[in-house]
């Protein structure tokens, strides 16, 4: 994973000659890889990790390879049970299940992606910004932060989303833009903590000015908690974009989400159809899980880094 | 019979992910009743975990694989979990080091120290109380009745402390084990709790157990004295035997490692060179062979511990070491090598004898003629304290009081003082990481308050910083090549190549590998790190380096390498040093003159050697006399009152002279007057209203220093008062 940027591997060990007086330099193993190690350990984050690929390549590739028409309705063949030709049978338009949840997929993986990005990038901004100012302006924008928070979320999003047209970008904007307070408060502190270690002032003292601090030392430090949040913001994302759909407002025909196609199933919960709600339930369950998963491991693999060797 | 304490064979390991370390291999060890024994050693060599197998009280993944730890003769290793529980705390108890995370901070401690005795004697809740009363009091907190109900983080460090001892007493333990129970104190409290600790075992009888690292500390408390290295018992005597005629080269090594306050301070420290081996994958043969001079093939087998030498008469002495040694190494080592490069500085601090009188006019001219670097007049910082909402409580904390002080060309000026005096706030203002709130600091006569952007840019160059903590000052993301190179970008020094040059020009001047440059922090030791922290600072040629308790955290052999290379540079570089640390042998050893802080005050300032020799005020004596001298004979003639008490809160300090709630002599017009600064000497002078010295006639001026209070001359009342309270330190009590 990225929190690895500007790490790279050193090249070829340096060869050790005559002892000086400080003693030899113990070549041992790079930062990235200790992290790496800690992280391939941890088998829960492995299992993650495959299941997000997964999900992925299932929802990305596997339209190329199991072709299924999500476009025109067949109301010839709605509700069909599993059957050879259909392996997760068809819901109420006569859309093939399995095709649909790769469709519905591609969506909701990329609503969650695109926002907790957005989410992350706005709130590491604002949180950067006011552990560094500190004073007065820290505290007016940590209050807003604090007003923010104590909004439904679900609520106004509800609102705004039944006056606009929900897309695939629209809705991450909407994600993203309520979702970056957590980040932003975390990002501060990490920053307040940076901001009074010994290596920032060696900084100030050599004359560095506040861009190079910022740039140098206090993002490359801060980002190995910014990369755990954003892991949790997918799930997170992910859980709200299927509300949304659940609740009625997803994405518009013909594109689809996970959320509005449980939301379909529901409607059908008292007739048997078990097939609409067992896959589609399982895939949220299984990419939520798999993100919380990866998001704990690499909490656990940057904490190791910074523990003192 | 049976001791209280004995173990036999001890073998304890503790599994990580991918590798055993052998923590404790083959220690056999004894306590009588009443006796204490000192376990020695540095970070890392198995002490601690020594104590915590006694208790059973391994970290994970720790356990014992053989050897046996026996309690009046019952066996511990291997008992069920419920009996140990019984035993810990009632039979054998424990005091850590650290005071503040040892005490639960949701609980009262007149609840933590009736506790054990509620649980271990079966005692009634009022029962419990009364006791705790008893043992509080006997651990000397003042007070105890209205203190019972006080939460932890209401009692100063020195009195937690107390309360951790009280804890581990009120069950009238037979084996008190103390892990570095004072580490992390100022050398006031620590003789007061080491005092403490002594005087308990006495009147107990109890088997102490003192684990530490310092072997200061270990000369005036201990009995018997075991040396540890690597896991391994190198070296058992009785503690005069020990210091008198040592035998393993590592005790000699260790010992000869630690400046003392006798120091010549133009001689190098002697260090052992190298770092001590990974218990992990420990050596073949003797642990030591790596590091030892006098290692050659024979020490490829591992040595027992066998009597040595001249066995005196009931001197049991045992050392495991193929090559003994006899005795410490002279105090005298080779001399530090002449710097070519820099002009013989004038009368050095030890060669003026402290008690030849100087002629009072020539006090000013006869100083040294270096050009003066940075002058501190004045200087005046508070903090406000912060409550509620919108924090203005109008209290602030007095950080630093009036405080002026000049740093020449090449001299190295020491801070001293207990933690909380303002030294590290100084230090900040110095290299203009802080404003002053009055006062000014001047860099060859430019205020650097002054000073903004561009023009204060350029004056960093001129002032450094290095710091305290090795594993904090430097960025865990950023190559020792990149760290290196920062200040040379910022200051926009030399083309890329160039920077590469001098960048190895550094790492062997600190003396590391080039191949360094490529490396991250998390892959050096400590050591190494502070000599990387030494490196950056000195990238830009500076004029001054404020050096942060620059060994504080560094082992103690590890301690004399940075030192002596802190020398060095002084030396090749012409450099200034302003040295703060809490360890007044450390800045005896580097300083040429000596300013003592107490409480935000510059209390006295001085030469070195004079202010060690015949300090003027009280509290300088004082802390002098706290410091534990290596020396068991020296140590044991001390006289045992050092510096009472605790330190003021800097919120309220007291009116007058500061000093006045702990000193000996305080009289009346303590509490009114605040003591100016008198002359005692060449460029030595001390506030203080009785002080251990008649000052210098008729020179109220201070010639370093100025007070904005107008100087009082002392009363003859006051003299013959002071003459009275004077007995109370005779000159006997410096060490010989």
């Amino acid at each position: 994973m990225s929190i690895t940027a500007g790490v790279e591997p050193p090249g070829t060990p340096p060869t050790l000659t005559a002892a000086p007086e400080g003693g030899p330099v113990h070549v041992s193993i790079p930062i990235w890889r200790l992290a790496l190690r800690s992280f391939v350990e941890n088998r829960l984050a492995v299992a993650g990790v495959v299941i997000l690929v997964f999900f992925v390549l299932f929802s990305f590739v596997g339209p190329l390879l199991y072709h299924t028409n999500q476009v025109d309705t067949d109301i010839a063949n709605t509700f069909l049970p599993p059957q050879p030709g259909n392996p997760l049978g068809t819901e109420s338009h006569g859309f093939d299940v399995l095709g649909r949840l790769m469709k519905g997929g591609q969506s909701s993986l990329e609503i969650a992606f695109l926002s907790a990005v957005i989410a992350t990038v706005i709130g590491t901004l604002y949180g950067a910004l006011a552990g560094l100012a500190g004073g007065l302006l820290d505290a007016a924008m940590m209050r807003l932060v604090d007003v923010l928070l104590a909004i439904p979320f679900l609520f106004i999003v509800l609102i705004i989303a039944t006056r606009f047209n929900a897309s695939v970008l629209s809705l991450s904007l909407l994600l993203g833009a309520f979702s970056w307070l957590v980040p932003a408060r975390l990002v501060r502190g990490e920053v307040l903590s940076l901001r009074s270690r010994d290596f920032v002032s060696a900084a100030r003292v050599m004359g560095a000015g506040r861009w190079r601090l910022i740039s140098r030392h206090l993002i490359p430090n801060a980002l190995g908690v910014v990369v755990v949040n954003i892991t949790f913001q997918v799930a997170d994302a992910l859980l709200a974009v299927s509300a949304l759909g659940f609740l009625g407002f997803g994405l518009n025909y013909p594109q689809v989400s996970w959320g509005d196609m449980l939301s379909n199933g529901i409607s059908y919960l008292l007739s048997g159809y078990w097939w609409l709600i067992y896959p589609v339930g399982l895939c949220l369950v299984l990419v939520v899980m798999a993100s919380n998963f990866i998001g704990d491991a690499l909490r656990d693999a940057v904490d190791v880094r910074l523990r003192r060797r | 019979m049976s001791y209280p304490l004995e173990i036999e064979n001890l073998r304890t390991q503790i599994r990580l992910r991918h590798s055993v370390v052998q923590a404790v291999s083959d220690l056999s060890l004894h306590i009588e009743a009443g006796e204490t024994l000192g376990l020695v050693g540095e970070s890392g060599c198995g002490k601690s975990m020594t104590g915590l197998s006694i208790m059973g009280l391994l970290p994970p993944g720790g356990s014992i694989v053989g050897g046996s730890v026996r309690v009046d003769g019952r066996e511990l290793v291997g008992l069920p979990e419920p009996e140990l529980q019984r035993v810990r705390g009632n039979e054998v108890a424990m005091v850590f080091q650290d005071s503040m995370t040892s005490l639960n901070p949701t609980r009262t401690i007149g609840y933590q120290v009736a506790e054990p005795v509620r649980r271990h004697l079966g005692a009634g809740k009022a029962e419990a109380r009364e006791r705790a009363l008893e043992v509080l009091g006997l651990v000397g907190l003042p007070r105890p009745a209205e203190r019972l109900d006080d939460y932890p983080h209401q009692l100063s460090g020195g009195l937690r402390q107390r309360v951790l001892i009280a804890m581990a007493l009120a069950c009238g333990p037979k084996v008190l084990i103390a892990d570095e129970p004072t580490t992390a104190m100022d050398v006031t409290i620590q003789s007061q709790i080491l005092h403490l600790l002594d005087d308990l075992k006495k009147r107990l009888g109890m088997a102490v157990l003192l684990i530490t690292h310092d072997m200061g500390v270990v000369a005036g408390r201990a009995d018997r004295v075991h040396v540890m290295y690597a896991g391994q018992l190198v070296e058992r005597a009785g503690t005069t035997e020990l210091f008198d005629a040592m035998a393993h080269p590592y005790t000699q090594g260790l010992l000869a490692s630690i400046p003392q306050l006798d120091q010549p301070p133009a001689s190098t420290l002697y260090s052992i060179p190298g770092i001590p081996p990974d218990l992990a994958d420990p050596p073949r043969g003797c642990r030591f062979a790596a590091r030892c001079p006098y290692a050659d093939a024979r020490c490829e087998t591992e040595p027992t511990l066998a009597v040595t030498g001249p066995a005196r008469a009931g001197a049991e002495h045992e050392v495991a070491c193929w090559h003994p040694v006899e005795g410490p190494l002279p105090r005298l080592a080779a001399p530090t090598p002449a710097p070519s490069a820099t002009p013989t500085p004038g009368p050095t601090a030890t060669a003026r004898p402290a008690t030849e009188p100087a002629p009072g006019p020539a006090t000013g001219p006869q100083e040294d003629e270096r050009a003066e670097l940075v002058a501190v007049t004045g200087l005046v910082r508070e903090f406000p304290v912060r409550s509620g909402l919108f924090g203005r409580s109008g209290l602030s904390v007095k950080a630093v009081s009036d405080v002026s002080f000049t740093v020449r060309r090449g001299e190295t000026f020491g801070l001293v003082g207990e933690s909380g005096c303002g030294k590290s706030t100084i230090g900040r203002m110095v290299v203009a990481l802080d404003r002053p709130d009055r006062g000014a600091v001047a860099l060859r006569g430019e205020d650097l308050a002054t000073l903004g952007g561009r023009p204060l840019r350029r004056r960093r160059r001129d002032l450094q910083l290095m710091f305290q903590d090795p594993y904090a000052s430097l960025d865990p993301r950023v190559r020792v090549g990149a760290t290196l190179r920062e200040p040379l970008e910022i200051q926009g020094i030399g083309s890329r190549r160039e920077q590469d040059r001098r960048i190895r020009e550094l790492l062997a001047e600190v003396g590391l590998p080039g191949s360094a440059v490529d490396r991250y922090p998390h892959e050096f030791s400590g050591g190494q790190r502070q000599r990387i922290g030494l490196a950056r600072a000195l990238a830009l040629s500076p004029a001054l380096i404020v050096a942060d308790e620059p060994v504080s955290a560094l082992d103690v052999s590890i301690r004399s390498q940075v030192l002596n290379l802190m020398k060095r540079l002084q030396a090749t570089h012409e450099l200034s040093y302003v040295v703060i640390s809490h360890d007044l042998a450390v800045v005896k050893y580097l300083a040429d003159r000596i300013g003592v802080m107490y409480l935000g005050r510059l209390v006295e300032v001085g030469p070195a050697a004079e202010i060690y020799a015949a300090p003027a005020h009280h509290y300088t004596a004082g802390l002098i006399d706290s410091i534990p001298v290596p020396d068991p004979r020296a140590e044991r003639s001390k006289p045992r009152d050092g510096v009472r008490g605790e330190l003021p809160s800097p919120v309220h300090p007291p009116s007058g002279c500061r000093f006045r709630t702990r000193c000996p002599a305080a009289q009346a017009i303590c509490a009114e007057e605040l003591p100016p600064l008198r002359p005692f000497g060449p460029g030595h002078a001390a506030a203080c209203h009785f002080p251990l010295r008649e000052p210098e006639p008729d020179r109220p001026a201070a010639p370093v220093a100025t007070l904005a209070t107008p100087v009082t001359p002392v009363t003859p009342a006051g003299r013959t008062t002071e003459q009275t309270a004077d007995p109370s330190t005779p000159d006997s009590r410096r060490t010989p």
